[in-house]
């Protein structure tokens, strides 16, 4: 990815939400619901979090920020990269995925300048609030139906990952639309388009860390869900 | 003495932030809508850099450059994590003691 800084040395390089795609009202309710959220996070963490789930925060969000780096090639010269969350959400629950989310993006944004200040709130929202939840809920889901087998548990990963970014991706989509950056009809094709084939790759690299998980850390799957 | 599963983890995080330099140089899916869309102009940089497109600054070597900025980051995560996670604990601890 920053290859194509060298190959494009004047352009712009977005990877999360940089400042000026969104409106003011879109900035001010994103940075609202996802300050509630984070708070909520907090208060339910503080309450429930365990001295065995402290190592687990800090190698999820390492491994998340280190697979974030690595942009891996989709269809028509694009690129996607891991979120994350569902992995998170999967392994520690929803609220603490939400921290370790907010922690990546929060870093993110400002030592290596990807996404931008302003938009911190609707990336917080999208992929740590929105990502965190649907993929925690589609995994319950997905093991509900078949199994908490390491079958069920692989499958679920896969299912719940793709869907997570889907659904980020589409909370995306209208909140560029809502912003006045692009119709609804043309950008949300667009980016459900686009991150259902990334979707793939977030959930095969979920599976596979699952799969990592069970074959060393099989304990490590059952920590309490916060 | 047993290592701790976490230091084998994050060696792994180190080793997969070092694979950096050969991540896809494409455009990302919201970069590339953007792009197609016609509103990726609107992008503003950010009004201040510090390690900026994960490239850290006054390397030449593109590639150590990166490494070094995955490095950092994937340090620096682990302890903000790790340090949150700690600090939230820190009360059922002291309330134990």
């Amino acid at each position: 990815m920053q290859l194509h800084l060298i190959e494009n040395p004047g352009k712009r390089y977005v990877i999360h939400i940089p400042d000026g795609f969104l409106n003011v009202a879109t900035v001010a309710t994103t940075c609202v619901v996802s300050a509630g959220g984070v708070g909520n996070a907090v208060r339910l963490a503080n309450k429930k979090l365990r001295e065995k789930h402290v190592p687990m925060m800090g190698v999820l969000a390492a491994f998340i920020f280190a697979a974030q780096m690595l942009n891996f090639p989709i269809a028509g010269g694009t690129s996607g990269h891991l979120i994350g969350a569902a992995l998170a959400a999967i392994l520690l629950g929803p609220w603490a995925a939400v921290l370790i989310m907010s922690c990546v993006l929060i870093a993110q944004c400002l030592i290596f300048q990807d996404g931008g200040l302003l938009a911190l709130g609707a990336n917080i929202f999208n992929m740590g609030i929105v990502a965190s939840f649907s993929g925690y809920y589609l995994y319950r889901l997905a093991t509900s139906f078949l199994g908490s087998s390491r079958r069920g548990k692989l499958i679920g990963g896969f299912v719940s990952a793709w869907g997570s970014v889907l659904l980020a991706s589409i909370v995306c989509a209208i909140e560029l639309t809502v912003s006045g950056a692009s119709p609804i009809m043309v950008v949300l094709p667009a980016m459900a388009g686009i991150h259902a084939l990334i979707g793939i790759g977030e959930g095969l690299i979920t599976a596979a860390v699952i799969s990592l998980v069970l074959a060393t850390r099989a304990d490590l799957l059952e920590l309490q869900k916060i | 003495m047993k290592t701790k599963w976490w230091l084998i983890a994050l060696l792994v995080c180190l080793a997969v932030a070092s694979l950096s330099p050969l991540a896809s140089s494409s455009p990302d899916g919201l970069e590339r809508v953007a792009e197609d869309k016609g509103f990726i102009d609107t992008g503003q940089e950010a009004p201040f850099q510090v390690i900026a497109d994960y490239v850290f600054p006054g390397i030449a070597n593109e590639t150590l450059a990166t490494i070094l900025a995955g490095l950092i980051g994937t340090f620096v995560l682990f302890g903000v994590a790790y340090g949150v996670a700690w600090l939230l604990t820190l009360r059922r601890r002291e309330l134990a003691k």
